[in-house]
């Protein structure tokens, strides 16, 4: 069957943050660029992202970028690439000030300058005392970004493909990336998009959890792509967590509510924090309350029809101070929990938040696969920037407003790469291969022609269960054996998913089960790298190996998804300019 | 609104914001459906709302000052209470 092509010089898969950065670039260096998007570019998630982006501006108090990237290391938990570290914290002023330019809506300081703000984890002096380093745009910092960079693209010509969704990577035979199969949403149609560079910037892979907080749109389809054209992932097993999300929903309820005096209670009815934490009780760190929800859940205490969440209790605090010290928090269980908390408790549980993992980068924005013994080879033509790349920046555990500099960072780093890359080494489109599109036709005539499989949904909620139990915050040896044997048979299932709706265009369905294709990669990844680490490093607590062990484990794990295999990469120890910041326990 | 038209709106209902989704998805589930092509319509209008404001409306944080999109609004915002016993 023939597919349509067309040529552009750079192909851009996700139009958030790092995509539209990397795009920019491009397109004002002159190369033809496309990006597809599932949704409208503004409507990407990182629209989300309220706190701020980081730099060490020092237009509040003195700050410099050395700060900044021993606080990330330290984030890190030491799993965190130092060179690529170093690249994003020296790059963060002038990213920022490029973004003023362009036309961002930063606060502003009374001389004019950007104003930053307090955020956790920013620290003067390596780790001393507390510095402001958060530059915001209101309460939408993502979404002020995301206009600004979408109308910096308008201008510069971009290509923009809204509601196309890319279906796979095409490697030639000598594994280089010449291109992508999407799908046009309004057609049906399937194309190909032939391309001298191919960048993914496709964001998180947050809806493999059954709690989470991430859109509905964020479901991987870089990941699944990568792993379907044999590249791995990396750290897949770090996730970060928020302990008090609404059950079945996700949205977050702040942590200012045990604060004021809500409590957590399992299905006894029993106030179970006194248990774990005798003195701070509900109000213990956000791991620790992580971790008992977590395990009154899987010891059969957890609430409700399918015992799979907590209570938050807040009707003791009487109406008064529920309505007016917590904002929003009646509003939000009334509608996303179908509760009213001055009278009934608020079912909630731990929440996935932000994926570390993702698809193996270096700073340059390229991303690379071992190849004999070489564990970083570059793949030529592909690059990854943003939540979907592995750089890696945040190791085993993100710093806050590091994710939007992250975006801006690499994406603008990618863009530089490829326009090199296209420049120097592909000045003409690599051919393509024969039917380049056979894996994306053969997976949609596959779900064209099923029969006697199961829903999608059903299938979805079954991963989600499963990731949700097994790699959540809570993590021991036996729960994790059982967790990479259910996804294998649950990832035989996604095989045989069934849609009653074989209509063309605007399907749904349809675009709902690709979307699994990626997912459950994603899902198993997840499983299976978590299952292989013996140690509690940042976000993967193990509760059968509760310390650190930099001798065995400061190391990145690659999951080859063909064999389900893992193999490891030494962490960057090697900064640019500076000198190593070595290990140190990570303590706050 | 035909059939194709509509299949678009109920993709456009995907955004960026989890808050968002969650009360669209609701929505086009239970409600949009039974509705005329004027309302489908005013729905397809709506989804054109940045996702922020769209949030701070549907939340109730913030009035919607579009006369013609606020019913909208209030139909949205009435029913994420229905599930309240």
């Amino acid at each position: 069957m023939s597919v349509p092509v067309r040529k552009f010089d750079a192909v851009i898969v996700g139009a958030g943050g790092a995509g539209l950065r990397a795009a920019l670039q491009l397109s004002e260096a002159g190369l033809k660029t496309a990006v597809l998007s599932k949704v409208f570019p503004t409507r990407s998630h990182t629209v989300a992202a309220q706190g701020g982006i980081s730099a060490s501006l020092g237009n509040v108090q003195e700050d410099k970028w050395e700060w900044h990237m021993y606080d990330t290391v330290k984030g890190s938990d030491w799993l965190g690439d130092q060179d690529a570290i170093e690249f994003m914290c020296r790059q963060a002023p002038e990213v920022v000030v490029e973004l003023e330019h362009f036309g961002m809506p930063f606060d502003r300081l009374e001389n004019g300058k950007i104003y930053q703000r307090p955020f956790g984890g920013h620290m003067a002096d390596f780790g001393k005392t507390p510095v402001q380093r958060a530059c915001a745009a209101a309460d939408r910092t993502g979404h002020a970004m995301l206009h600004t960079l979408y109308q910096r693209n308008v201008r510069a010509n971009t290509q923009f493909f809204v509601e196309w969704m890319a279906l796979d990577l095409i490697r030639d035979a000598d594994g280089d990336v010449v291109g992508v199969t999407a799908l046009e949403m309004e057609t049906g149609e399937t194309f190909i998009l032939h391309a001298k560079a191919v960048l993914f910037a496709t964001g998180g892979a947050g809806r493999i959890y059954s709690a989470s907080t991430n859109a509905f749109i964020n479901t991987g389809d870089g990941l699944g792509m990568t792993v379907r054209a044999g590249i791995p992932l990396e750290d897949m097993e770090f996730w970060q967590f928020h302990p008090t999300g609404v059950a079945g929903a996700g949205v977050l309820i702040t942590e200012g509510v045990r604060g004021e005096g809500g409590i957590l209670l399992n299905a006894n009815g029993e106030r179970f924090m006194e248990r774990y934490a005798p003195n701070a009780k509900d109000l213990a760190s956000r791991d620790v309350v992580s971790r008992a929800m977590a395990l009154e859940i899987l010891e059969g205490r957890g609430c409700g029809k399918e015992k799979d969440h907590v209570l938050l209790k807040l009707d003791h605090l009487g109406p008064e101070i529920i309505n007016h010290r917590l904002p929003g928090i009646r509003e939000i269980a009334i509608k996303f929990a179908g509760v009213d908390p001055i009278k009934d408790p608020i079912p909630v549980v731990p929440t996935t938040h932000y994926m570390m993992g993702g698809i193996p980068a270096n700073y340059k924005g390229e991303v690379v696969a071992p190849q004999g013994d070489n564990p970083e080879v570059r793949v030529n033509g592909f690059y990854a920037a943003g939540e979907c790349a592995c750089a890696s920046v945040h190791g085993a555990n993100r710093l806050g407003t590091n994710s939007l500099l992250d975006l801006v960072v690499f994406g603008k780093s990618a863009g530089n790469s490829m326009i090199e890359y296209i420049k120097t080494e592909r000045q003409d489109w690599k051919p393509l291969p024969a039917n380049a599109a056979d894996v994306s036709l053969a997976r949609l005539a596959r779900l064209e022609n099923q029969t006697g499989g199961e829903e999608v949904a059903d299938v979805r909620n079954a991963m989600q269960k499963c990731v949700q139990l097994r790699a959540g915050v809570f993590r021991n040896d036996e729960n994790l054996a059982k967790g990479v044997a259910e996804i294998k048979a649950i990832a035989e299932r996604a095989k045989r998913t069934q849609i009653k709706d074989k209509s063309k265009v605007w399907n749904t369905a349809r675009t709902e089960a690709l979307e699994l294709d990626n997912l459950i990669e994603v899902a198993v990844a997840t499983l299976i790298s978590a299952e292989a680490r013996k140690e509690s490093r940042g976000a993967h607590a193990q509760d059968d190996y509760p310390d650190r062990h930099d001798d065995e484990w400061m190391k990145h794990t690659l999951y080859d998804g063909a064999t389900r295999s893992l193999s490891y990469k030494p962490v960057h120890t090697q900064p640019l300019s500076v000198e190593y910041i070595a290990p140190q326990k990570r303590v706050y | 609104m035909n059939e194709i038209e509509k299949k678009k709106v109920i993709w456009r209902s995907r955004r960026g914001l989890l808050e968002v989704d969650l009360q669209l998805e609701r929505f086009v589930r239970d409600v949009l459906p039974g509705l005329a092509d004027a309302e489908w319509q005013r729905y397809a209008d709506m989804l054109l709302l940045s996702d922020n404001d769209l949030m701070d409306y549907l939340n109730g944080k913030a009035q919607c000052p579009d006369p013609y999109l606020a019913p909208m609004i209030d139909r949205i915002r009435a029913h994420q209470h229905t599930d309240l016993a």
